[in-house]
């Protein structure tokens, strides 16, 4: 079985993004990057079918600017056989994203695109989905364990209501949920096989996609800062601020 | 970041790194002070990762890497907030372990190599006596022959995994004719091995996760296939590994001092005091500011001379400033990142008062600072 996975370049989750000061969206200048967690961990997942001997070839694909290369490579220390770098240099929205997968997939003829349910960055949870629906092939969206029978899949989701299974044919789009695996560290030897292998590097244009957005962005700022809290010394203070200061309740 | 000097496999071995600090390290640190030591399974779990066989070769599981990874791998460490960890660890990798791969034969690193990179076994290097530190000349633990092995006599002092390591490298004098420096050999000694014994466990100011030892050798007799490298040949492999050992402990010092500063930013940005934070205050902002312009400088530096060790040339004068600078100013970045923690600063809770503690001791091990700068200033007679 051959897999397609995901991994996005986004700004590390330790890092306070900022909006920057005209506003035109978040301030990333010399700001740590890495593989956005939940594509960490569909790739963990694609690494585990390899090792279980389900998979038998492993993709590693990033949508992004050139320095993308980085989690390309690292994706392939963790234990990826190669890469491909969609590159481009406009920050795509999930729709131009899911078609170049859908491009490749068309290229490489994938049995599962493995991705994480969304990005920390823009927190879409949009390109699975569309992938898809473009693809026409069955989905199992925020997968908290993947089961491989043949060609038939189980995979169990998380849902508001709890956990649902579904069942599924190959090919399929699965996205990763944070409780399906935690990811391994790249080890150092890993490390240094990843140099040596292929990271073959094509743009949208080349996939033939139209990459023209759909959403304009207005405006980005920071939320709100938060009004420090008051005490109030009984319930019927509280009550009372309820319902004549706050007016929630009447 | 750093395209000047780092590969991008070297970018990614210091993401692994500060990655398993944050989650392996970070978390367990405390109660491993409290214990005195560092758990072996998380040295294994190092091993697995390839973090303990940075430098060695390829076929004991090594990855071939420079002297700018070890920097790597110390600075990284250094950001744990736990110095005894880190010294527990770098001892291994790069104090003890370059000896027998400096001057190990091919059996001995057959032997010991694979065992060491993975994490099996933990080595130790034990030159220091009561009476010896910097002035390594002046030990006085010998070794005599008596048929086809060695009987080893005398103390040895500050050892750090001298505890629970399991290969001890050892100096003794094989030959007290002749100038000290002609006649030093180091020998391999296993834990268990006859006449060897740690005689105490010392209680340390700071590095309270690492164990350091008083070590006593008894009549050890010790195997003559357990001269690492030649007889009499013991000083010179010492003074090889210095630049490496000062370099780390720069590296460290600069890992370590970066953190502080960021703990403390973040410390003063949030604290408030006559009504507005810390930060809003002048002089608290610039003293961190010019800090930052220091470890910077610092880091360069160290960069700097580990670039040169790694391209072969001779960095004596570079790393010896490195050294000197860099142990002396994580004591400096320690006191003001305390002073401005207040009170908080001052309480066992507080990581800050952990690295106040642990820093002390990087101005006086691996060559005290007295000495680095006698190396430079031998270096800067103008003739």
């Amino acid at each position: 079985m051959k897999i397609l996975v995901a991994v996005k370049r986004v700004a590390d989750y330790n890092v306070k993004v900022r909006a920057k000061s005209d506003n035109t969206g978040p301030d990333l200048a010399n700001v740590k990057m890495a593989i956005n967690p939940f594509c960490e961990i569909a790739v963990e997942e694609a690494v585990r079918m390899k090792e279980n001997g389900i998979a038998s070839e492993i993709i590693a694909v990033s949508v992004g600017p050139q320095s993308a290369q980085e989690q390309v490579r690292t994706a392939l220390a963790l234990g990826a056989d190669r890469g491909i770098l969609v590159q481009t240099d406009t920050d795509l929205e999930p729709l131009a994203i899911a078609k170049c997968f859908k491009a490749i997939c068309d290229n490489e003829k994938p049995d599962m695109v493995l991705l994480g349910k969304q990005a920390i960055d823009g927190d879409n949870n949009q390109t699975g989905q569309m992938i898809a629906a473009l693809t026409g092939w069955s989905q199992a969206t925020f997968a908290s364990e993947i089961t491989i029978d043949g060609d038939a899949v189980t995979v169990i989701r998380e849902v508001d209501a709890g956990l649902q299974t579904v069942k599924l044919k190959l090919p399929a789009v699965i996205t990763a949920d944070l409780r399906l695996n935690e990811p391994r560290y790249a080890s150092l030897p890993n490390i240094m096989k990843a140099k040596k292998k292929t990271i073959d590097n094509t743009t949208p244009e080349e996939l033939g996609v139209d990459t023209s957005p759909r959403v304009t962005l207005l405006k980005a700022a920071p939320p709100a800062e938060r009004q420090a809290g008051v005490k109030v010394e009984d319930v019927a203070e509280l009550i009372d601020k309820l319902k004549n200061e706050a007016k929630v309740i009447s | 970041m750093n395209q000047l000097y780092f590969s991008e496999e070297q970018n990614m071995l210091r993401e692994q790194i500060r990655r398993f600090v944050e989650q392996e390290i970070v978390p367990n640190g405390e109660q491993w002070e409290e214990d005195g030591f560092v758990p072996r399974d998380v040295l294994r779990k190092m091993g697995d990762l390839g973090l303990l066989g940075i430098r060695y070769g390829e076929e004991y599981g090594g990855s071939n890497m420079n002297t700018l990874s070890s920097v790597i791998l110390a600075e990284e460490l250094g950001r744990s907030t736990f110095g005894g960890f880190v010294a527990t660890v770098m001892v291994h990798t790069d104090m003890a372990s370059p000896h027998l791969e400096n001057f190990g034969n091919k059996t001995q690193k057959d032997k010991y190599m694979p065992d060491l990179i993975s994490g099996k076994k933990i080595c130790v290097v034990a030159v220091t006596e009561p009476d010896a530190g910097s002035d390594v000349q002046g030990m006085r633990t010998t070794a005599t022959e008596d048929g086809d092995s060695y009987l080893l006599n005398g103390s040895k002092m500050f050892i750090t995994n001298g505890v629970k390591g399991d290969v001890y490298f050892v100096a003794a004098k094989t030959d007290t004719s002749v100038k000290a420096s002609r006649g030093i050999t180091i020998f391999i000694v296993e834990k268990g091995m006859e006449g060897f014994s740690v005689s105490r466990a010392l209680d340390k100011q700071g590095w309270r996760s690492s164990d350091t030892a008083e070590l006593v050798f008894d009549n050890c007799r010790v195997p003559k296939e357990n001269i690492l490298g030649e007889l009499n040949k013991g000083f010179y492999s010492i003074m090889k590994n210095f630049q490496n050992e000062r370099t780390v402990l720069a590296a460290q010092s600069i890992g370590e001092a970066s953190k502080a500063l960021e703990i403390t930013l973040q410390y003063v940005q949030d604290r408030k005091a006559f009504g507005e934070t810390l930060w809003d205050k002048q002089t608290i902002r610039q003293r961190l500011a010019m800090l930052q312009a220091k470890v910077e400088a610092g880091r360069q530096l160290t960069y700097h001379a580990a670039w040169l060790d790694s391209m072969g040339q001779d960095c004596v004068k570079e790393v010896s400033m490195a050294k000197a600078f860099c142990c002396e100013l994580v004591n400096e970045t320690m006191y003001t990142c305390q002073q401005f923690h207040g009170g908080f600063g001052y309480i066992r809770e507080s990581a800050i008062e952990r690295m106040v503690r642990d820093a002390r001791v990087q101005s006086i091990g691996g060559g005290a600072t007295e000495v680095m700068l006698e190396e430079i200033s031998k270096r800067s007679i103008v003739d």
